[in-house]
């Protein structure tokens, strides 16, 4: 493939594939090496485009799983009907290439320094925008103190979970688990509701700013619960992905 | 404003299309709806994609403010729901 990226512009590159690891039965990160790699902030997606033999093209877009500086990762659930996430998370073997764009978007994205309290919720793997943030915090000797309240189904669908149990300084991590729990759990067992918010919420009087990221119909309420709570609108960044994920 | 149906994703999801259609990072410009007068990001828009195009809609009132077609390479762009789009 010929020229080098256009700034500001937007082109397809081959990135080849460093790694994969299994984070989940139905979730993997793939680590990608791409040349021409322009850097990202946390919170931006990818788009990865996969042509068939017959020239049928599939494209779908993926959050970076990485910290700005660290070696370009997405971490990719598996749709039983999708068109992209099963060859991506059961084909894809190291050294293979795919194509990707990016990085895109402006909107969902965290920078340092930051001096507001960061709360961050996520339903299933709409986590993975929210470990990069997690983790640029880190990274950037950042002290913001972060809450990450995520909604998952059961304790074997958590995504990062050997990460997530050690977080670093200031940050607190606080599970749902709204279909089966582990024996003895004594944490939430249910979808995220106005009450749950209530409870994990930063007080309004600390300025904080939230990033929602999941299924439309979870960001949809707690970006109307955190409304309802006198967080300010533009201080509640969502991110929906649809039911699914979209394939 | 009515909360979104599952299959809705948000303007976050375009984001590479309307860098390839403007030439420029778009899920933070600021959009005007022609009908209600709305004015959001397009990063919180309501995208629809049925499957052959994509279309956008406002929060508010449901107007129509862009529609993407794909075909053969060339992607067609109508724009006319939106009163104003400033990145």
């Amino acid at each position: 493939m010929a020229g080098t990226a256009v700034r500001g512009r937007l082109t397809w590159q081959t990135a080849t594939v460093s790694s994969v690891a299994d984070e989940t039965a139905r979730v993997r990160t793939i680590t990608l090496s791409v040349p021409d790699w322009a850097g990202h902030r946390a919170g931006q997606h990818l788009d990865v485009r996969l042509t068939a033999d017959d020239g049928y093209v599939a494209e779908r877009s993926y959050s970076i799983a990485s910290a700005p500086g660290e070696p370009l990762a997405i971490t990719v659930e598996r749709l039983d009907d999708g068109e992209v996430s099963p060859y991506l998370t059961e084909d894809l073997r190291p050294d293979d290439e795919i194509e990707i764009r990016g990085p895109i978007g402006g909107y969902f994205v965290w920078d340092p320094p930051g001096q507001a309290p960061l709360l961050l919720l996520a339903g299933g793997s709409g986590v993975v925008p929210l470990r990069a943030i997690l983790r640029h915090r880190s990274r950037t000797g950042s002290s913001v103190p972060a809450r990450l309240l995520y909604s998952a189904r059961s304790l074997g669908e958590v995504i990062y979970q050997a990460e997530l149990a050690q977080p670093a300084d200031g940050v607190e991590v606080i599970y749902t688990l709204t279909r089966e729990q582990p024996p003895g759990w004594s944490g939430y067992a249910r979808r995220v509701d106005q009450p749950m918010v209530a409870e994990v919420a930063w007080p309004v009087a600390r300025a904080p700013v939230a990033y929602a990221c999941g299924p439309t119909n979870f960001v949809e309420a707690v970006a109307a619960d955190l409304v309802a709570l006198g967080y300010q609108p533009v201080k509640v960044k969502t991110e929906r992905f649809g039911a699914t994920g979209g394939g | 404003m009515e909360p979104l149906e599952d299959l809705v994703v948000d303007g976050n999801a375009i984001g590479g299309l309307l860098i390839e259609v403007f030439g420029t990072e778009m899920t933070t410009a600021v959009g005007t709806c022609g009908s209600c007068g709305m004015v959001a990001q397009v990063a919180e828009l309501a995208v629809y994609r049925p499957g052959l195009g994509t279309v956008v809609r406002c929060r508010n009132c449901g107007n129509v403010l862009m529609v993407f077609v794909q075909a053969r390479g060339v992607t067609c762009v109508d724009l006319r729901g939106l009163a104003s789009l400033v990145s």
